[in-house]
């Protein structure tokens, strides 16, 4: 068996095959005759194959050779068959290293994973072809499967594959019968790896798991959800620039900003369209960040401040960095939810004792039962009345509705030139950090031990 | 966050380890049971029982299947374009180019818009990743990736990182800063770690956490600070090519397409693979969510781009014109939802009335092939990214 000098693989576009250099290296280091394992001629059925190892002798090896512990080896090892530089002689569909007597052959170079000539369909093709022949149509069920499927795509190729099939197992009877048998080894190893046997019961198992609870998951009408689809694109209609121009003026088209000055958070007075779109959901309330800015005014006016700053809370947890998570959680716990916290959040004691149990080992998911019943409240409570609150019908009478920009073409170049650029969004994020460290300051309770002590109530 | 996710209980004691874990909502026969990740894996690779074999398993999936089928066809009661009837016809649309951004030396295979609704990142073949304002046309901030075919890149919600990759199967965030003579690559954080390459990248809803898709099969969530993977998702049996992240309420879903001709979607917290839609004849190369979270968009090389209902289960729109042969690469929708903007091989952009099913638009410009669509978060334009080495704004 000649062993090839190994070439450079460039790193092309499957960039795993770089790293496979070092395995060949070591695979070829395993081979010696004198340092590499020790390998004997074995009798399989009623022919002697030649070169045999066995899967303890493998283990012991690499567990020498790397120096590293029998799980490693065992991980390596088990690498070694599933890339086919090791094929198992007995169950060849199974490609695990299992270090006892299981046998096993070195695979001949030229079937190494790395050669540049890919696994071609035609040659597995003809593979099949020449197997189906040989075993009289008995092929197995998933060599079967690949067979049909590339006998419907390749059917005009098929009688070259026939005629190549038929001429290979005509020469293959000249051989040997050793010679014979090693090479179907080698072969079929190589077409393990390279097609691998589509459907194992773990493969159905999982679809019938999906499928299970696909049936269980309720679906609704299609009358429901595309009617809601309607709704959506109707009500939206106005909102969208593509369909509605935009007042005062689509920004990429005249090169003027003002749409989106008006429209930013801190904006003093919203336009109208915003303020129209406010009242569509909850959820485009609070997405929107003047929304959001209106939407706690009107909390605090409510003295339920808290519900928004769970809410806000819980949502930096959840996405937030995962060393943050115990900080954060025991921040939460101390300020809404153990009994007498300071801003403590009114929910069902059920919930209560879940989150709290939870709280134990926070877990980033862990306030999510918490949060939805916080923002269902929210939603369908709150938000109603902030719909009919005077904040919100003094907002809705005193928002812009901006006049249409009309420039001439004099104007437009002056625009095009002048173009506005901008905040940075890194200090704009700079400014909303600080403004919200400075709300957090401003929402801790009053001490009014430390007042005391500093003379601060001390009225004269 | 509708009532079912309130019911559903999604984290704590996992009815086989006793572990607390995210748990999957998993039934056997009709009994519900909630299994971590990997106790349910454990279930599905268990040595066959007595009486199974592969052939009983494969009748069990057909009979499942067809009961599902019959189930869903109880409730396709109406056609989108029957009820699309109700909805008024479209004006004349007018878009042209309004931008044109030059400056990447090579094919321009991804971009993402920043929060601004004026940034834009994008990434191209050579290794270049370029931040511009796409308002004024300046390059902000670029970066030379030590790989070829960056090929996805994403902007973070607060606008002060991005995050690409590509062949390198990594995703690496790099911190942007108001320095004029930053050095980006020296700050470069190494995130996700693929056996293949990147296809997608997104941030959640901070620049905390990163969700990748990648040609080994699987998507995962990572966190940014550890580099620590949170969660994995596997399901498809090809390469991954695409994944969005839902814009609903609950922000607890995303979508994925691969090449398998799948597009998957999965549940956040637990990995599980809650619905699955197999229409396409061939890859997916894009999946875009509908502006209310309850639909989805994809693009595909079989030149179709397609509407999925997720509440009602099924494919409710087909886009697609005999006299469109080339594969589609991406799509996004308008703001309302009725525009469906997609890119594709034959380096035109068409653009589908979501609710008719009819084209209203087709656009000329790029002289390659389009790799990549978004609309801006406010919906005032959308950009579109070619292999032309240019990027066009259209408004």
């Amino acid at each position: 068996m000649t062993i090839r000098t190994l070439r450079d693989y460039g790193q092309h576009y499957r960039p795993r095959m770089a790293c496979l250099k070092n395995v060949e290296v070591f695979v070829v280091e395993m081979q010696d005759p004198k340092s590499g394992v020790k390998g004997a001629d074995q009798k399989l059925n009623v022919t002697i194959i030649p070169h045999v190892i066995n899967g303890q002798d493998i283990l012991a090896w690499i567990v020498t050779k790397m120096k590293v512990t029998t799980e490693e080896a065992q991980a390596f090892g088990t690498m070694l068959v599933a890339y086919g530089y090791i094929y198992p002689l007995q169950n060849h569909r199974k490609l695990v290293l299992v270090p006892d007597s299981t046998l096993y052959r070195f695979q001949t170079p030229y079937f190494w994973p790395v050669q540049k000539w890919p696994a071609e369909d035609i040659d597995y093709a003809i593979y099949l072809a020449r197997r189906n022949i040989r075993k009289k149509g008995m092929l197995e069920p998933y060599e079967q499967q690949h067979y049909d499927n590339l006998h419907k795509w390749m059917n005009p190729k098929w009688d070259f594959i026939v005629m190549q099939a038929t001429e290979q197992y005509k020469a293959n009877k000249e051989r040997k019968k050793p010679d014979r048998v090693v090479l179907d080894c080698q072969e079929r190893a190589y077409w393990i790896v390279h097609r691998p046997p589509v459907l194992t019961f773990d493969v159905v198992r999982r679809t019938n798991i999906f499928l299970t609870q696909a049936l269980m998951r309720s679906a609704v009408k299609s009358s429901v959800s595309l009617t809601a689809f309607v709704k959506f694109v109707t009500t939206h209609h106005n909102h969208d620039p593509f369909l509605t121009t935009p007042v005062p003026s689509n920004p990429w088209i005249t090169d003027s900003d003002e749409f989106w000055q008006l429209n930013s958070r801190s904006v003093d007075i919203p336009t109208k369209l915003s303020v129209e779109r406010w009242v569509l959901s909850f959820w485009e309330l609070i997405s929107d960040p003047r929304g959001r800015v209106d939407f706690k005014l009107f909390l605090k006016k409510e003295h339920s401040a808290e519900n928004m700053a769970f809410y806000e809370a819980a949502e930096e947890m959840r996405w937030g960095a995962a060393s943050a998570i115990p900080e954060k959680s025991q921040f939460i716990f101390n300020t809404f939810l153990k009994p007498g916290a300071p801003r403590w959040i009114n929910i069902d004691g059920r919930t209560m004792g879940l989150t709290v149990k939870g709280l134990v080992v926070p877990h980033r998911y862990v306030l999510d039962a918490a949060q939805t019943h916080i923002f269902l409240l929210m939603k369908k409570d709150t938000f109603y009345r902030y719909l009919k609150s005077p904040v919100h019908k003094d907002m809705q009478k005193r928002a812009l509705v901006p006049a249409p920009h009309v420039f001439t073409d004099a104007q437009l170049e002056a625009n095009v030139r002048n173009r506005n650029p901008g905040v940075s969004p890194i200090l704009q994020w700079q400014q909303e950090e600080e403004e919200k460290a400075a709300a957090a300051v401003a929402a801790r309770p009053i001490d009014v031990k430390a007042m005391v002590a500093t003379n601060k109530l001390d009225r004269k | 966050m509708c009532d079912q996710t309130f019911l559903a209980i999604t984290f704590g004691p996992c009815d086989s380890c006793s572990e607390n874990r995210p748990l999957m909502n998993l039934y056997i026969k009709t009994e519900p049971i909630n299994y971590c990740s990997l106790c349910m894996e454990i279930m599905a690779c268990q040595g066959l029982a007595s009486g199974e074999t592969l052939k009983s398993l494969k009748a069990e999936s057909e009979t499942l299947r067809k009961k599902l089928e019959e189930e869903r066809k109880k409730l396709h009661d109406v056609e989108l374009e029957k009820v699309a009837e109700k909805a008024e016809a479209l004006g004349e649309l007018n878009m042209k180019t309004r931008r044109t951004l030059k400056g990447h030396g090579n094919k321009v295979l991804c971009m993402d818009w920043c929060k601004d609704k004026r940034r834009i990142v994008s990434s191209s073949q050579d290794g270049k990743v370029i931040v511009w304002d796409a308002f004024t046309t300046n390059k902000e901030h670029a970066v030379t990736m030590p790989t070829t075919w960056v090929m996805a890149c994403a902007y973070a919600p607060s606008g002060c990182a991005i995050a690409c990759g590509g062949l390198d199967n990594k995703c690496s965030v790099y911190p942007l800063s108001l320095d004029k003579d930053e050095n980006l690559a020296a700050k470069k954080k190494s995130v996700a770690m693929h056996t293949n390459y990147l296809s997608g990248c997104t941030f959640t809803n901070s620049d905390m956490q990163i969700l990748t898709s990648s040609g080994d099969g699987t998507s995962a969530l990572w966190d940014v600070e550890s580099g620590q993977l949170l969660q994995s998702f596997h399901g498809h049996s090809a390469d991954v090519l695409t994944l969005d992240l839902a814009p609903s309420e609950t922000g607890n879903t995303f979508v994925s397409g691969g090449s398998d001709k799948k597009a998957n979607v999965w549940d956040l917290r637990s990995g599980q693979n809650v619905q699955s839609f197999d229409t396409h004849d061939s890859d997916i190369n894009c999946v875009k969510y509908y502006p209310s979270g309850d639909a989805f968009a994809s693009a595909s090389d079989d030149s179709t781009c397609r509407l999925f209902d997720l509440r009602a289960d099924r494919e409710v729109s087909i886009y697609s014109k005999d006299s469109i042969m080339f594969g589609a690469a991406s799509v996004d929708f308008s703001l309302s939802g009725r525009l469906l903007f997609a890119g594709y091989n034959d380096y035109t952009i068409n653009v589908w009335d979501v609710l008719k099913g009819t084209r209203v638009a087709i656009l000329f410009g790029h002289e390659n092939r389009v790799s990549s669509l978004r609309v801006s978060p406010d919906g005032t334009a959308f950009c579109s990214g070619s292999w032309d080495n240019t990027l066009r704004i259209w408004a």
